[in-house]
């Protein structure tokens, strides 16, 4: 349990997507207990947010620890989003990082990115975010230790093995590598969030400035 | 209507929050002291969801343009109307033109201006409260600023003059030294509690950990001497929710609150019990916290208080308000 009112279920073993679809079978099948009111899927992790402390907590575990070993993987069939990047310059100062880190060059830092097909495995942080699986391994970059301050919303993002698009302009401690006009929130919308989990997006270069 | 006349930063619309929509990564906001708005909004027959101005720095000043009925609930300050002193948790109804000028707090940190019906702005995602990172709800989603109007949907009360004993003189606390500048909170270990060092484990609760100045609604950053990992670990994104006490890297821990993100990555050491969230609230820049550690049963047990002071104080409201009608001969039931 995290406090009263909240249960955190990780997943053993890697960042798959076939771990991730595995989550999001097991948010449906939680979806329908009467007593969670609000679930937070992360990466390879769930957040169950109950209306009332439950009796047993170690009911409920053993109902997800079951629901997970037994669950099929929830394919989600997303919509495909394009999305053109102005790579490197101001707005994605961190490329520079990212290089060093994976001792590749800008060029290929770039080629890299946009060479693979992204999948939202999760929404949240922000208004919108969507975490991304499908990062290269190779240009896996960790956390800044120091966060940048004032990161604009639109910084095409690499936080880990974790990708992303910031929602929000504000602190951010992911590198940032290139930018996108896009915007990823709108609450009054419906769907005010751009991306759902499952959607897949492919990212290609508008410009590229070093 | 009322118009603010004078504020500063970071005073707010808010209600008790935005829930459903953490899947979206949209936050829950809502006032930091819920008990608070809670009182306020049962001394003055609202619902439950009614919305209210939260005050995080004074003065603030507004004027009523029209008659009203309101309470100030959360901390203790000098406040007045028109001049004359009023209590805090009191209900008292304004006349059309009357001033209410609220100081700084004598004791607690945050005030609740609550109002008979509720504050009047946009329901955006199922609330009114703001959510300033994202720049929606509440008014316009920004802080209030001097010359903001805010729309009542209630009138004045028939009946006022009563109020509530506030939850510090009634609630008791965790016991925990005699140091009144020590605020003691109850916590339950949190998952990652075992990645930390047992020197450090037992570190998060001996420190009496100050509340840095870079503290505010997204959470409290504690300073003390740093907690350590036993080994350096890079999590996967998960869900996060008020009370989580999550550790950075440079080992200051820092106690997530209603405009916490839904998300985050560092580890988790400790959750502030629900129960106790409120006293965080009202905690002040530079005053200092201890941790203890309790169980999930005890954590559950502790929220019985509330809800009885809660449960008592609506029975109170509704007796004191219908013998007030009966002894003035008003009809009985006819509720504002």
């Amino acid at each position: 349990m995290i406090g009263t009112r909240a249960m955190l279920f990780e997943a053993p073993g890697d960042f798959t997507m076939a771990h991730q679809r595995r989550v999001w079978a097991l948010m449906d099948a939680a979806q329908a207990r009467p007593d969670v009111c609000e679930l937070i899927p992360g990466v390879t992790n769930l957040m169950l947010i109950f209306s009332a402390p439950p009796d047993s907590p170690q009911a409920v575990a053993d109902w997800l620890c079951h629901a997970w070993n037994t669950l099929p993987e929830r394919h989600i069939e997303g919509k495909l989003f394009e999305i053109g990047v102005r790579y490197g310059g101001a707005l994605g100062e961190d490329l520079a990082a990212v290089c060093a880190h994976s001792g590749l060059s800008p060029q290929d830092v770039i080629s890299i990115h946009h060479g693979s097909e992204y999948t939202v495995c999760a929404i949240g942080s922000a208004p919108g975010f969507g975490y991304l699986h499908g990062l290269d391994p190779r240009i896996a970059t960790p956390r800044k230790t120091v966060p940048s301050l004032n990161m604009q919303a639109g910084t095409v993002i690499i936080g880990g093995m974790q990708a992303g698009i910031s929602a929000l302009t504000g602190p951010n401690g992911w590198n940032s590598i290139g930018f996108t006009d896009l915007r990823v929130f709108d609450p009054y919308k419906q769907p005010p969030a751009l991306f759902a989990v499952g959607d897949r997006i492919r990212f290609y270069p508008e410009s590229i400035e070093l | 209507m009322i118009t603010i006349l004078e504020t500063s930063a970071l005073n707010t619309v808010q209600d008790l929050g935005r829930p459903g929509y953490r899947n979206l990564g949209v936050g829950t906001s809502g006032a930091m002291d819920a008990l608070a708005l809670q009182v306020g909004n049962i001394l003055l027959g609202n619902q439950m969801d009614d919305a209210c101005i939260e005050l995080q720095t004074y003065p603030f000043v507004l004027r009523f343009d029209a008659p009203a009925t309101f309470a100030v609930t959360g901390m203790d300050a000098a406040i007045e109307l028109d001049g004359r002193t009023i209590l805090p948790w009191m209900v008292e109804t304004a006349a059309a033109g009357q001033v209410l000028r609220i100081g700084p707090p004598k004791a607690g940190a945050r005030g609740y201006i609550c109002l008979a019906g509720g504050i009047e702005v946009p329901v955006v995602l199922g609330s009114r409260s703001t959510q300033l990172r994202g720049g929606f709800g509440g008014l316009d989603g920004r802080p209030l600023e001097a010359g903001d109007t805010l729309r009542t949907t209630g009138a004045a009360l028939d009946v006022a003059g009563y109020g509530a004993l506030p939850p510090a003189a009634v609630l008791d606390a965790v016991a925990g030294g005699e140091d009144a500048k020590v605020i003691n909170l109850r916590a339950m270990p949190a998952t990652d509690y075992t990645l930390f060092t047992p020197e450090a484990q037992q570190r998060l609760w001996d420190t009496a950990w100050r509340i840095t100045p870079q503290s505010n609604r997204v959470g409290y950053r504690l300073s003390g001497a740093p907690l350590e990992l036993r080994h350096r670990v890079e999590l996967r994104s998960y869900g996060v929710i008020a009370g989580i006490v999550q550790v950075p890297p440079a080992g200051e821990p820092i106690v997530q609150l209603a405009d916490a993100n839904t998300v985050g990555g560092y580890p988790r050491i400790a959750t502030v019990i629900e129960a106790d969230l409120w006293r965080l609230a009202q905690a002040r820049i530079g005053m200092r916290i201890r941790l203890h550690e309790c169980s999930f049963a005890e954590g559950v047990a502790a929220m019985q208080p509330v809800n009885a002071y809660l449960d008592d104080l609506r029975m109170m409201v509704a007796h004191y308000r219908a013998s007030a009608r009966s002894r003035a001969g008003m009809k009985s039931g006819a509720k504002a």
